[in-house]
């Protein structure tokens, strides 16, 4: 027979139908089957994460630039950031990316309830962190040391240090606050995967869902493990 | 000259057009809204960037009418400097950036693949929807009274000086730059894993691997502006001298993170052009293009070393003369991979059975003013010349030379060349070579004595200037009237094709790629099967044949 | 409108510009060729090889790997050539002189302030000797600016709080523009002016034409008006280092780095003392932010580089 490829220009929607006869009902119509369809969302979150790393990075390199600038303020404004709340927010972090993994393996096994009860402890988890940043950001707020307009603070030893402690806490603000607004999207994708593992949609041939979230979920907890020791440790 | 027209080209059957296309497939304004075909948002895409052109264009050309004289006569300071900084906004991050991915990308990349569709249609639509209301925000600021601080929102003055819109059509420009991060992930995943079978690395049109790096460049750079805008928007409400040196902050620090987003933009807005002229040249010569290997890692090699020569707009900024020399030695290096495209399409016409219509008129013009917009680079980044023309109406003429000479003349090539594929319509062949000859020599124009006002000394963002400059600037004036009269055609006579051009059969123009072996415009899905590629890209005698026997067999 | 109304190439009035006019047309040259070759190349090959009923399909051939290489390595060697001769011009334009005249200059929205080490000060207007290297260390009072004089060809960014150098030599007498050329606001195309380049014994003549005495003794009534005199003193007993001397010095600093007492150094000193503190001293100088101008600031420093060093070295006791 002629090039198969045109074949289509006399036979229009012969294998339409069959293809649609059987297919999984998460398989969407524009993928072949469930194999690059998950293959293709895995590549897509990869790909996102990628450009979540520049973003961040963007910030990370004005914050090392202005270190340099200004190491005592930086050292300071360090200082000023409890470490001790920083290291259970760590720990609570790096629990939720333990519960999100095993989440991600009870899915791959069909287990509808462990993949339940993994989410919601990872959703559990996050909201901690997320409360915990809170209560930190209101001690700072109450301390003056929220930059713009409402900063109070002066520093006693050092006052002509205080501009750039100032500074500082823009970047503790904003790379926190950069890092607090993925985690609450990330939340709101939770919800929806507790509902959606609750009604029983994952199972060892469609897992991805659950997977793709898992690599968005350590993604964001990495950002943190760099961002504690550069706002709370160093000197 | 002899030309191949329509209906005389062997391989069009003006077969019983197939009803079901993706145009008719439902109707109802909800059915375009809500779509998530590849093809109706490329649709969606093109009357959105139309529509920023024409504001665009006439912020240009109002810009020109005032530099007719010396004086400041037409407008005041206020109105002029909101004049240019809006022009730059809009063409940038409104135009230039989408249009080819977005309207061409969207709509060919998937059948050329062989897909039915973008890996994530949803995806696709809601890049449409952000990139709308980013462009709200920038229809707003026009329409609250403008933003004057230039495109590029230098420190300190539009933080702390400038009493405009600044948050509002930065955080605009943020919001677009998803839409466009979006896209270049959509096309990145599709080309990685929904190639048809048999359709390998180097079997794909160079078309996909210019785009395939554009996505790449999209998604590794736009990130960088976004946080850079994110924190001018916080310096803006705060005031706290993140990059006010009044406070503490260094105002070059923004530039450096500016230019990195930046200088890797002006290569997401050109590679795409290039996309689009490989795949002209190729159809319009009937042949391979020469070097397809070259031409294909050009692509790459161009998204890679665009990143590492930013520091070239700081030269006279305050960069030391080791990071000066530096970036000028990489950014000669930069130069190459173009030069070897130029080169192959160049030399692809050798032995070639070229045809002379209108695509293929804006390819040649293409070439012809990308070389010298290119070459004029390298004067920007020889050191002891730049130091002269920097931030002079040279650098204005080298821009425009390169993203009005090139990617608007490759977008307006590939509208024309696509056109009956999308519409299913001809466009009238005359008219639009009219429109070309227009555009080619408006633009010249309009460009070439902006050199030269340029070296003798005229800066840029200039609403009045010295006396001597007038003569150039006039015959400048007098090239946009034409090159407006040679964009407004084209906007009438494709409107005036979509119900009377003449009905175009799958591959009016004889060319290779899955895109011609599906009927014009396609049905839906694309194809009804998934196809097989058994041939190489740009294989002419193997698909042509086998389109032959398609028809009889 | 007569010819000379219609340049299209500025005046040459500098002693770089021979060279960066030379390595433009050089470029224009070189680029011209290589366009224009281009050019002829696609005409010739569209016309030659169209498309006729005898040749629909084009005939396929392997291109040689070696026209591929050719082109790759040519144009890298040819653009590299530009860019050594770029730098080359470069350094002309960077590497100032030492016998330079010393020129101040502020800018600020939006006009041109300079001021000579004579004491007078102009406004968008420069005047200089011809043939002598003039030396301009430039800051902005508010945005970025940029100084441009098309005619020497030479141009510099002017950032707030920060100085910056530049120079040039003049080798025509006449006016030329000065141009901003860094966007920078409202006025922006009329932050523009002249410089005026005269022969040296007109120079002299416009130099004693009045002022309020040199930028160096405007500067020690300031010394003096500021109190600095009451911890800067003359020998090791002041609260603060003695300053006699101090230009271009390598200072110790308290954290144990070493610094040069340069332009910068100095106007940090004074704005934000706390900054870089000398070793052995204490950070108890004020700053002066906000009180003294940029002007003021140019004065002071002068001053302080006219004072020679002490002939007996003062140490301070631990």
């Amino acid at each position: 027979m002629a090039n198969p490829t045109l074949h289509h220009l006399q036979h229009p929607g012969e294998l339409e139908e069959e293809a649609r006869a059987h297919h999984h009902p998460f398989l969407q119509h524009h993928f072949e089957d469930l194999g690059q369809q998950h293959e293709a969302s895995t590549l897509g979150m990869w790909f996102f994460v990628a450009q979540e790393i520049l973003f961040f990075g963007g910030v990370f390199c004005a914050y090392a630039v202005y270190r340099v600038m200004y190491p005592e303020a930086w050292s300071a404004g360090a200082h000023h950031q409890n470490w001790r709340i920083g290291l259970v927010n760590t720990i609570v972090l790096i629990g939720s990316s333990l519960t999100m993994a095993l989440a991600v393996w009870a899915a791959q096994g069909g287990k509808r309830k462990l993949t339940t009860l993994m989410l919601v402890l990872t959703l559990l988890l996050g909201g901690i962190f997320v409360g915990v940043k809170g209560f930190e950001y209101r001690e700072h707020i109450h301390e003056g040391l929220f930059p713009g307009a409402s900063f109070t603070y002066v520093h006693h030893e050092n006052p002509a240090l205080t501009p750039a402690i100032q500074l500082f806490m823009v970047f503790y603000f904003t790379m926190t606050g950069l890092h607090a607004l993925h985690m609450i999207i990330g939340a709101g994708l939770l919800l929806w995967f507790i509902k959606r593992a609750w009604r029983g949609d994952f199972g060892p041939e469609y897992y991805s869902p659950v997977e793709i979230m898992g690599l968005y979920w350590h993604f964001v907890d990495i950002v943190w493990i760099f961002l504690f020791p550069l706002l709370y440790l160093i000197h | 000259m002899t030309t191949t027209t329509v209906d005389e080209a062997p391989f069009i059957e003006p077969e019983a057009s197939a009803p079901r296309n993706y145009l008719n497939d439902e109707y109802g304004v909800l059915s375009w809204l809500l779509t998530r075909d590849h093809k109706r948002i490329a649709v969606l895409y093109a009357f959105s960037v139309t529509l920023f052109f024409v504001v665009g264009g006439i912020m240009a050309f109002l810009m020109r009418l005032e530099l007719l004289t010396p004086e400041g006569d037409l407008f005041t300071s206020d109105t002029y400097n909101k004049l240019f900084t809006l022009h730059g906004i809009v063409m940038i991050f409104f135009f230039l950036i989408p249009a080819i991915p977005a309207v061409l990308g969207n709509f060919i990349l998937p059948i050329m693949l062989g897909a039915k569709d973008l890996a994530f249609p949803k995806l696709n639509l809601l890049s449409w929807y952000i990139y709308m209301i980013g462009g709200t925000f920038g229809v707003y600021v026009i329409i609250a009274g403008g933003v004057d601080t230039g495109w590029t929102f230098y420190t300190p003055f539009s933080t702390q000086y400038s009493n405009t819109h600044v948050f509002a059509v930065t955080l605009g420009a943020f919001i677009t730059g998803f839409s466009s991060i979006l896209t270049g992930l959509n096309f990145l995943v599709t080309i990685h894993r929904m190639r048809a079978p048999g359709l390998t690395w180097f079997r794909l049109p160079l078309f996909v691997w210019s785009i395939y790096a554009t996505s790449v460049v999209i998604m590794l750079a736009t990130p960088v502006l976004a946080i850079t805008l994110a924190l001018l928007m916080i310096e803006r409400v705060l005031h706290v001298g993140i990059f006010d040196p009044a406070l503490g902050g260094d105002p070059v620090l923004y530039q450096h993170m500016f230019w990195f987003y930046s200088h890797p933009a002006v290569y997401i807005m050109i590679l795409p052009g290039m996309a689009v002229i490989s795949e002209c040249v190729a159809a319009f010569t009937r042949k391979k293009i020469f070097g397809y290997k070259f031409v294909a890692f050009s692509s790459l090699a161009i998204a890679f070393l665009g990143f590492l020569v930013w520091a070239h707009h700081l030269f006279v900024a305050g960069i030391s003369i080791y990071s000066a020399l530096i970036f000028s030695f990489l950014s000669m290096i930069v130069a190459v991979p173009s030069a070897i495209k130029v080169f192959n399409w160049t030399a692809t016409l050798y032995k070639a059975s070229v045809s002379w219509q209108t695509p293929m008129l804006y390819v040649l013009g293409f070439i012809g003013l990308f070389t010298i917009g290119g070459v004029t680079g390298l004067f920007l980044g020889a050191l002891g010349v730049d130091v002269h023309v920097h931030d002079s109406y040279f650098v204005v003429a080298h821009f425009h030379y390169i993203m009005v000479g090139g990617t608007i003349m490759a977008y307006l090539a590939g509208i024309h060349y696509w056109w009956p594929k999308m519409t299913g319509r001809m466009y009238p062949e005359w008219w639009a070579r009219l429109s070309a000859l227009l555009v080619f020599v408006g633009f010249n124009l309009t460009f070439f004595p902006q050199f030269l006002v340029g070296y003798v000394g005229m800066p840029r963002r200039y609403h009045a200037y010295a006396p001597e400059f007038q003569v150039l600037n006039v015959l400048s004036t007098a090239g946009a009237t034409v090159l407006a009269a040679g964009y407004l055609l084209p906007m009438i006579y494709l409107a005036w094709s979509l119900k009377f051009g003449r009905k175009a059969g799958p591959n009016p123009w004889g060319a290779v790629g899955l895109e011609w072996a599906t009927t014009s415009p396609p049905p839906k899905e694309n194809f009804h099967e998934t196809p097989v590629v058994s041939w190489e890209a740009y294989d002419y005698p193997a698909f042509l044949k086998a389109m032959k026997e398609t028809q009889h067999g | 409108m007569m010819l000379s109304d219609f340049p299209l190439f500025p005046e040459s009035a500098s002693s770089v510009a021979k060279y960066v006019d030379g390595l433009y047309l050089g470029l224009v040259l070189v680029t011209g060729a290589v366009s224009l070759l281009i050019w002829l190349a696609i005409f010739y090959l569209a016309i030659k090889y169209r498309r006729r009923p005898d040749n629909e399909l084009a005939q396929e051939q392997e291109p040689p790997a070696a026209l591929e290489l050719t082109w790759t390595v040519v144009p890298l060697i040819v653009f590299l050539g530009i860019f050594v001769a770029g730098a080359w011009v470069y350094f002309r334009i960077q590497r100032v002189p030492s016998n330079a005249l010393e020129v101040y200059a502020t800018g600020r929205q939006w006009m041109w302030k300079f001021q000579h080490a004579t004491g007078q000060r102009e406004i968008n207007t420069l005047h200089v000797p011809v043939n002598r290297p003039v030396k301009i260390t430039m800051a902005s009072e508010d945005v970025i600016h940029s100084l441009w004089f098309p005619a020497f060809r030479v141009k510099n960014d002017v950032l707030p709080n920060r100085y910056r150098t530049m120079w040039f030599q003049a080798t025509k007498t006449g006016r030329f523009h000065i141009f901003c050329a860094e966007y920078c606001g409202t006025q922006h195309s009329g932050m523009i002016g002249w410089v005026e380049v005269m022969e040296p014994t007109e120079y002299q003549r416009w130099l004693a034409g009045g002022s309020e005495g040199s930028l160096a003794s405007q500067g020690e009534k300031l010394f003096q008006k500021y109190a600095c005199n009451t911890c800067h003193t003359n020998d090791a007993t002041g609260r603060g280092p003695v300053l006699a001397g101090i230009a271009g010095k390598t200072v110790p600093l308290a954290d144990g780095t070493n610094i040069v007492a340069d332009d910068n150094y100095l106007r940090e000193s004074i704005l934000n003392p706390t900054a870089k503190v000398a070793a052995g001293f204490q950070p108890i100088m004020p700053t002066f932010q906000g009180q003294v101008s940029e002007e003021d600031l140019i004065r002071l420093l002068a001053y302080v580089k006219s004072v020679p060093a002490p002939a007996v070295q003062q140490v301070r006791q631990p």
